[in-house]
């Protein structure tokens, strides 16, 4: 771990401006992620401006009668939350899928939308990476780890985001709500938060970094039943190998990009009339990558529509 | 030398009239661990202010360092040395003997340019806190001629070679058996690298007293390690205090020591102050030992009946380069089912990645995962249920040797558990049960595992104030050593638990092997209890010869002890009042086991029986268990508690060996493709709903004074294999690459048309 400098924010101008005056700096929020990639040396910030105290872990009914969380919620609090579990029962679960009672303890809202990617490569300095080093090479590529991009993914980096809880928010339609020093305030679709790889995979998304998430938003749950469903090996404790999120009529992905995939054409061929397993096999006609892991994405995507839709329980 | 037949008279253990034996007693030092109190090797106190050292790994698999700096790390903050090859102290040549009685020879650590496997130390960095340690090493800039390396285990197949010194077993003519046997199966696992995984990483923390290093680490052997440490730094082994109190998990692991304690008692030569070292958890998998693949083909011969005519179980496997090792897959075969004709063998490749070594049950953890299975396929082409097959392939003797068993319940553990798993419900159709999305399936197979008592020793001191101080160079590594240790001292004096002490893990203390093949209790407990009828014998004699003792002028051979005191007829005397006489320091005996002369004459081994429920996702192939049962015979049980948990310990590995855990070398890089406990999937605690085992009475006489045989590793024996039959029952896949994770059902499920 590189030395660095530690700073407690009073409040959220606070951390704005120190992190407009100190560039490489990043904010901590419940560390999980952040910190054991600054013990490997992956992430070397000169500065640590810690979030974690300031008062953005309200969860609220919007007027519009959705619900704002806050980006400083913790991972159980959102997920213990009776309007999250009657309302949004897709995001309960996504979230109560990633990581363990102990990492989502600590786990917050902000830090699990902006949390880097976990492939193993990114993760070992000692191997090339474009995401890591830009230039250096992508060791996934011919590599051994199996969770690659299915869509989106470019020559440079394949990497998929590891947010089990963004794909619910993305299949929801939720917004992230940023602020910067200079006062002005963003709100961006959570599907399109993080960028695709492109020529600049180091880049994951377009918040500059004296850019904090305030908050997210999700606007009313669409009508319709919703269901979630994440693929591992162990029960626990582990990244999705792929995931689904349906809400109504929306369908998004997990594990297959470096964003949550919302399934547009899924989507569309489901307004067609289409059945569950010809509106997966829509989206998965465009995907690349191996057989076995669009396979698998297809099977999920279609089982989850269809439980969606006969309301049936898994 | 004893026979085993003066191990069959009874004994305070054996007649347990105090019921310390077998009591569900709670662990002995199980406070001081649950609130975090007990020091383990990294947080023992220090006579001074310590200092901290990082190790530098290399990123290659083979070849020379070129150039190594460590002129920055030494110029960073904090920074008190930085080592490399060129400017490490002097250390002994790797294996040399000073003394020729050591267990082991010297490990010397940045001993040259040589790079042998990925994450070999090449620098060590000292300072002043962890983090500036760490940081250092950072800086150290290393530049490396890379040559070429054998990485990949199933591309080297035709690399591989007979292992050293052993030729295969025969028994019969295997050939001729086979070819003219009526039902045959023949089929090939694989059964991947997986790592140890231990919560507590390698960690010492070391001193120097004038010329006598005293060192805290982790290490299941205490004479192994000190003795490595002495041959290393070329001192004799006096010289050297090893101390290891408190070890959060070996499995094999930490059978042998590894550079931070060789750096640490180097580091803390050269600085004159106390230095702590400890892996990180990157270098736990990358820089200590593994279990290596296995690939296994099985041939069964048998004729209509289900009677085993041939067998045979062939093994490749591999190792490092320069350090021999050999997954012993095939031999548990030898000695499990009657056949006439037989084979089993292993072959070795040799391969350029950190050294395959000991975990849990080696030899049968990997192995009963192919025969296991392979029964199961023989009991379907022949219309028998599993069990049934397996009791009509009964031996009456060892099939290896014609040895009697000492005693062997096998069959008795499969019928105790089909009834109480409820194996009668099983349907013997593949894919015939289904829950809603799931394929339910029921598999069992059977467990066996050698059984060992090696030499050891204890010391016993009884006080004035009437406790019993056990000390023995003996190491708990989580399974509950002391705590049977008190028990079996408890039984054999008649003292109370709460007035014995158990003191281990220290290299001055009389010897004992440590911990490892399940020999630990057998071994440890023996030299225990053979310790404290030396006491009792002294403390009689004391009595008899003692003109203050009310049992002055008896027969010391027909006293007795009980609740404290030692007793013949009507009259007593506390044993507390007998030590007080005999001086401040009490009574001290040293007491010892050793092998019964006759003991290789039976055939012993523990054994059970493992039964799976699992589902079977039907659209991802995720495999999740829902029960899992099993019945266990392992000689006579120490403490009802400890034993299960060993058990259902061993058992929950073999849930991770058949569905999660395995590991890959990049044949790019010759690194582990997951490095930390995120990315190697042992099982959690949501893997393990419902899982159970029962113990079966039992004694083996020809084992030990006690009857006592391991039970640390046979939980896992046979345990993935009936995870892996369970699979096959559910969902008719049958699947023989551990392991089964969902893209491999799934695959297999599509390729069925499912
Ligand atoms: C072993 C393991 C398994 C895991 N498994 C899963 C899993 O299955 N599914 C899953 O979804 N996740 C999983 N996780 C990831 C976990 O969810 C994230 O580590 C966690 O959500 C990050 O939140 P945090 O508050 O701790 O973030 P931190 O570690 O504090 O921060 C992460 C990043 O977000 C930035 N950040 C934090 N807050 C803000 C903010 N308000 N505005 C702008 N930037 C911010 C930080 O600067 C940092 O770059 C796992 C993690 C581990 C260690
Ligand atoms: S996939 Fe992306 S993150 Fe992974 S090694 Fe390649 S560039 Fe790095």
């Amino acid at each position: 771990m590189k030395p660095f400098a530690f700073e407690r924010a009073r409040d959220v101008d606070h951390a704005l401006s120190l992190a407009a005056a100190s560039p490489g700096a990043r904010f901590l929020a419940g560390g999980t992620n952040l910190l054991d990639l600054m013990k490997l040396e992956i992430e070397q910030p000169a500065r640590l401006i810690d979030v974690g105290r300031l008062p953005l872990a309200e969860i609220a009914e919007t007027a519009a009668g959705g619900l704002r969380i806050g980006a400083l919620a913790t991972n159980t609090a959102v997920a213990s939350d009776p309007r999250v579990r009657s309302r949004y029962p897709a995001l309960a679960r996504a979230i109560l899928a990633g990581g363990s009672v102990q990492l989502r303890n600590k786990a917050t809202v902000g830090g699990n939308l902006m949390q880097r990617t976990r492939c193993p490569y990114f993760m070992d300095a000692a191997k090339p990476c474009n995401k890591r080093l830009p230039g250096s090479g992508c060791s996934a590529m011919e590599g051994l780890s199996r969770s690659l991009a299915l869509f989106g993914a470019s020559e440079m980096c394949v990497a998929v985001s590891p947010s089990d809880m963004s794909v619910a928010l993305a299949a929801f339609d939720a917004v992230a709500e940023t602020v910067r020093a200079d006062g002005s305030v963003r709100r961006r679709p959570v599907e399109t938060l993080h960028r695709l790889p492109g020529e600049a995979p180091q880049v994951d998304t377009d918040l500059a970094p004296d850019e904090l998430v305030l908050a997210v938003e999700l606007p009313p749950p669409p009508p319709g039943p919703q269901a979630w469903r994440k693929v591992r090996a162990r029960a626990s404790y582990t990244g999705a190998i792929a995931s689904v999120a349906v809400a109504g009529d929306r369908v998004a992905l997990g594990a297959v990009a470096a964003r949550p995939w919302r399934a547009r054409l899924a989507e569309a061929a489901l307004a067609d009339g289409a059945s569950a397993a010809e509106a997966a096999a829509a989206e998965l006609a465009h995907a690349e990558g191996p057989e076995g892991r669009r396979s698998l994405v297809r099977r999920i995507t279609a089982d989850a529509i269809r439980e969606a839709r006969e309301g049936a329980a898994s | 030398m004893s026979t085993v037949r003066d191990w069959a008279a009874p004994n305070p253990v054996t007649e347990n009239r105090s019921g310390l034996i077998g009591k569900s007693v709670d662990r002995y030092e199980g406070r001081l661990k649950v609130t975090g109190t007990a020091p383990y090797a990294f947080e023992v106190e220090t006579p001074s202010q310590p200092l901290y050292g990082h190790i530098v790994s290399a990123t290659i698999a083979r070849g020379r360092i070129t150039s190594i700096d460590v002129s920055q790390a030494a110029a960073a903050p904090g920074v008190v040395l930085a080592w490399s090859h060129l400017n490490v102290p002097t250390q002994a040549q790797r294996g040399a003997k000073l003394n020729p009685r050591s267990q082991r020879g010297s490990n010397p650590t940045l001993a040259s340019d040589r790079v042998e496997h990925y994450g070999q130390s090449v620098a060590f960095i000292l300072a002043d806190t962890p983090e500036n340690a760490r940081a250092a090493g950072g800086l150290v800039r290393v530049a490396y001629a890379a040559e070429d390396a054998d990485l990949d285990f199933l591309s080297s197949l035709d690399l591989a070679g007979p292992a050293p010194g052993e030729e295969d077993a025969r028994v019969g003519d295997f050939e001729a058996g086979y070819s003219a046997s009526e039902v045959t199966v023949d089929d090939t696992w694989f059964s991947p690298l997986q790592n140890h995984a231990q919560m507590e990483p390698c960690a010492t923390t070391a001193w120097w007293e004038g010329d006598k290093v005293v060192v805290h680490t982790s290490i299941q052997m205490v004479k192994g390690g000190q003795h490595a440490l002495a041959e290393t730094l070329g001192i004799p082994s006096d010289r050297v205090r090893l101390f290891t109190r408190y070890i959060g998990g070996g499995f094999g692991g930490k059978g042998q020591s590894y550079d931070d304690l060789t750096l640490a008692a180097l580091a803390a030569r050269e600085s004159g102050q106390p230095v702590r070292v400890a892996y990180t958890r990157q270098q736990m998998f990358q820089a200590t030992i593994h279990r290596p693949a296995v690939q296994m083909r099985v041939r069964l011969g048998a004729d209509r009946t289900g009677r085993l005519n041939a067998m045979a179980l062939e093994a490749v496997t591999h190792c490092a380069r320069n350090a021999p090792f050999v997954e012993h897959a095939a031999n548990f075969a030898r000695n499990l089912y009657a056949a006439p004709h037989r084979l089993t063998g292993h072959r070795l490749v040799r391969l350029d990645i950190p050294h395959a070594g000991a975990m849990r049950a080696p030899g049968e953890a990997p192995g009963m995962l192919s025969l296991e299975c392979a029964m199961d396929e023989l009991a379907e082409t022949l219309g028998l249920d599993p069990i049934e097959l397996r009791i009509r392939n009964e031996p009456e003797v060892d099939p290896d040797n014609a040895k009697p068993f000492s005693v062997r319940q096998l069959v008795r553990c499969m019928r105790e558990g089909a009834q109480q798993f409820g194996w009668d419900r099983r349907n013997p159709t593949p894919g015939a049960v289904r829950d809603g999305r799931w394929y339910v399936g029921m598999g069992m197979a059977t467990a066996i595992r050698g059984n060992f008592l090696l030499p050891a020793k204890a010391g016993l001191r009884l006080t004035g104030d009437g406790l019993a101080t056990l000390t023995q160079g003996m190491t708990d590594i989580g399974t509950g050593t002391y705590t049977i240790l008190a028990q079996i001292t408890g039984e054999t004096l008649g003292l109370p638990l709460d007035q014995v002490r158990v003191e281990l893990g220290d290299s001055d203390m009389p010897p004992a092997p440590g911990s490892g093949g399940q020999f630990g209790a057998a071994t440890a407990g023996s030299a225990a209890f053979e310790t404290g009828m030396v006491m009792r014998r002294r403390l009689a004699e004391l009595a008899a010869g003692d003109p203050r003792s009310p049992l002055y002028g008896e027969d010391p051979t027909l006293m007795d002890f009980a609740n404290g005191n030692i007793v013949l007829g009507n009259r007593s005397e506390s044993l507390a009042a007998l030590a007080a006489r005999a001086g401040p320091d009490g009574v001290y005996v040293e007491g010892g086991i050793s092998p019964a002369a006759d003991a290789r004459d039976w055939s012993q081994h523990t054994y059970g029986a493992q039964f799976a429920e699992v589902g079977v996702d039907s659209v991802t192939g995720e495999v999740r268990l829902r029960r899992m049962f099993g019945v266990f015979a392992a000689g006579r049980i120490l403490n009802a508690k400890l034993a299960k948990s060993q058990i259902t310990g061993g058992m929950i590995w073999g849930v991770g060996a058949a569905l999660t855990e395995s590991n890959a070398v990049d044949p790019r890089y010759g690194s582990f493709l997951h490095q930390d406990l995120g990315g190697y999937l042992a099982p959690v605690h949501a893997d393990i709903v419902n899982l159970d085992a029962v113990l079966l009475d039992e004694a083996d006489d020809k084992a030990n004074p006690m009857g006592i045989k391991g039970v640390g590793e046979l939980g896992i024996c046979g345990a993935g294999a009936a995870i892996a039959n369970a699979v096959y029952n559910a969902c008719g896949v049958r699947l023989r690459d551990y392991p089964l994770t969902p893209d491999k059902v799934m695959a297999a499920l599509e390729a069925k048309g499912l």
